[in-house]
């Protein structure tokens, strides 16, 4: 526990110590801003709209709703941009310390590729969470002037939290494979990308194919978190992603290490 | 204290090492010598637990390191050639990081790295970013890093490669220092380096094991005999003349030089540096330089190299 916890703590101050975690995270929270402007604007202008309907015809103006129209697309939104940020996240996770032969120093230390592994997940989760964070401040504004439900934020969180652990888990793997990290960083972007786009394909393929595309595409998994529900066999698909990229990077470290 | 037994190693194709077998005692400094590419590093990152051998045993505290390494990296500290440093770091944020992998309890921790930074003499760069830092420092850090939580093996790989005389003196007077409370093994691709901290020496060539023994038998081993230089003005065959009736001389070679004076290198069984000084001046002649010469790494392998092959 005190090795993971090192390792964690370590890899989580060094995303501190270089200028990269300043740079993501203040693109992260821009680009945030900026949709849930676009987002937010979309409504008022609409509910405008529908105003001066009603005075026209004079009949009461209907109430629209936040969740639906704001909460519920802003959350695609960022699961939009967490696809292109998390590879930068996890880019550096193994390849930097490939690079820099620093990988000489842990595999002679009594830990194992196991709490290594664990401690470097966890810290690009925690580093996600961060990002997350102002974003989440965007939204109590719409506490602050509506009243929308809190459920679908929380749940909408969730579900981010979760997919973004899958694309680290998988990113994370790449890293294993690679001491450069523009690789690693291009190798996690086009892996995320294609898991994302998979299930387009699905309407294409036939009945049985088309499931299983659906099923592995990562984004249909989200909608019912975007839309405020929590569905255990949606929870189960994430874990099983992320054991799986936890599983292969493992595989990667142990590998290496015979092969050297 | 550490054994091994035929180590050998491929990578792919390309057999690194060789059926390596040496033995280092408690307390004992050894060094491995060799050129570039003999296999120094590939022995050490073995012993070290870094990857397995493709084929035979080591034990390092009676631990076997395919086993039990978990147990073999407890018990050893390990500087490899280029010092694993995370260079964002302060070197206490770093040696803190190290001192929790190597497991040591977070009561002990603080004293762990105070120790090992006087034991460096890196105080007064502890709070400074690793990166800032001169090569010497950050050799030094590393140091510190495999010394952290006193390992009974130290394991050394190139430890002074890369710094200025000074600081190879300062890392040197260090290793000295862990005699007798650590068990080390050390490589170098410089033999005086090797004779002034090691007890014993392993050469490697090409993978193998070519000799092992002490800094001191292995040159006289080597050298047989003495070589003596002189630079002396005077005539050339009266000279050599009054060379050849010292006794143990077994081959005198000259070549004149500008101004009349002459290179002269002689070989023999023994020192006789007094009897060719008094030699040359009884003769008239003026002595100008005369020293003996010291064997290089290149002689040492060329002979043993040589020897190998003829047998």
């Amino acid at each position: 526990m005190q090795a993971i916890n090192a390792i964690f703590s370590k890899e989580f101050k060094s995303y501190f110590y270089s200028p990269t975690a300043y740079i993501i995270l203040a693109l992260f929270t821009a680009l945030g801003g900026v949709f849930f402007y676009l987002t937010v604007s979309g409504f008022v202008q609409a509910s405008f709209m529908d105003q001066m309907r009603a005075a026209q015809y004079r009949m009461a103006p209907q109430t629209l709703n936040v969740n639906l129209m704001v909460i519920r697309p802003y959350f695609y939104n960022l699961a939009l941009i967490s696809l292109f940020i998390l590879p930068t996240i996890t880019m550096r996770l193994y390849a930097e310390e490939k690079r820099t032969g620093t990988v000489e120093l842990l595999y002679t230390t009594p830990i194992s590729p196991a709490q290594i592994i664990t401690g470097k997940f966890l810290a690009a989760l925690l580093f996600y969470v961060v990002l997350l964070l102002p974003t989440m401040l965007f939204q109590a504004l719409l506490f602050v002037y509506g009243s929308p439900e809190i459920w679908p934020v929380i749940s909408g969180y969730a579900g981010l939290i979760l997919m973004g652990a899958a694309y680290i888990s998988m990113g994370l793997f790449i890293s294993t494979t690679t001491e450069n990290q523009m690789i690693a960083a291009i190798g996690g972007f086009g892996m995320s990308l294609l898991l994302w786009v998979v299930g387009w394909g699905a309407q294409f393929a036939g009945p049985f194919i088309g499931d299983i595309l659906n099923y592995i595409s990562i984004i249909n998994h989200f909608e019912d978190f975007a839309q405020g529900v929590i569905d255990t066999s949606h929870v189960a698909y994430y874990i099983l992603f992320v054991s799986l990229g936890i599983y292969f990077s493992l595989k990667t470290v142990e590998s290496v290490k015979w092969r050297a | 204290m550490i054994h091994v037994e035929g180590l050998t190693r491929f990578y792919g194709e390309k057999r690194a090492i060789s059926d390596i077998t040496f033995h280092v005692n408690k307390g004992e400094i050894l060094g491995l010598l060799g050129p570039n590419a003999a296999g120094k590093t590939t022995t050490m990152r073995i012993l070290t637990c870094y990857m397995p051998p493709t084929s035979g045993r080591a034990t390092i505290g009676g631990y076997d390191i395919f086993e039990q390494s978990m147990d073999v990296r407890r018990i050893t500290g390990y500087l490899p050639e280029n010092p694993p440093l995370y260079t964002e770091f302060t070197v206490s944020d770093y040696l803190g990081f190290v001192a929790k992998i190597k497991g040591v309890p977070a009561d002990r921790r603080k004293n762990a790295i105070d120790s090992v930074i006087e034991k460096t003499n890196i105080g007064d760069v502890r709070g400074r970013i690793i990166a800032k830092l001169s090569k010497g420092y950050k050799q030094r850090v590393g140091l510190a890093q495999a010394l952290l939580n006193n390992p009974q093996i130290v394991i050394l790989d190139e430890p002074t490669v890369g710094l200025d005389p000074k600081q190879i003196i300062e890392i040197r007077e260090l290793i000295k220092n862990l005699r007798g409370e650590h068990t080390v093994i050390l490589s170098s691709h410089i033999l005086p380096e090797i004779e002034q901290t090691c007890e014993r020496v392993v050469i490697i060539n090409q993978g193998r094991v070519v000799a092992e023994d002490t800094p001191e038998n292995l040159t006289a081993r080597l050298a047989g005999g003495e070589r003596i230089l002189l630079t002396v003005a005077g005539d050339e065959e009266k000279w050599r003349r009054a060379a050849e009736k010292v006794e143990g001389v077994r081959g005198v070679e000259i070549v004149p030089a500008d101004g009349g004076l002459l290179n002269i290198k002689v070989e023999s069984e023994r020192d006789i540096r007094t009897e060719l000084a008094r030699l040359t001046v009884t003769n008239d002649m003026d002595l100008l330089e005369l020293k003996k010469e010291t064997f290089t790494l290149e002689d040492i392998f060329l002979h043993l190299i040589t020897k190998e092959e003829a047998a």
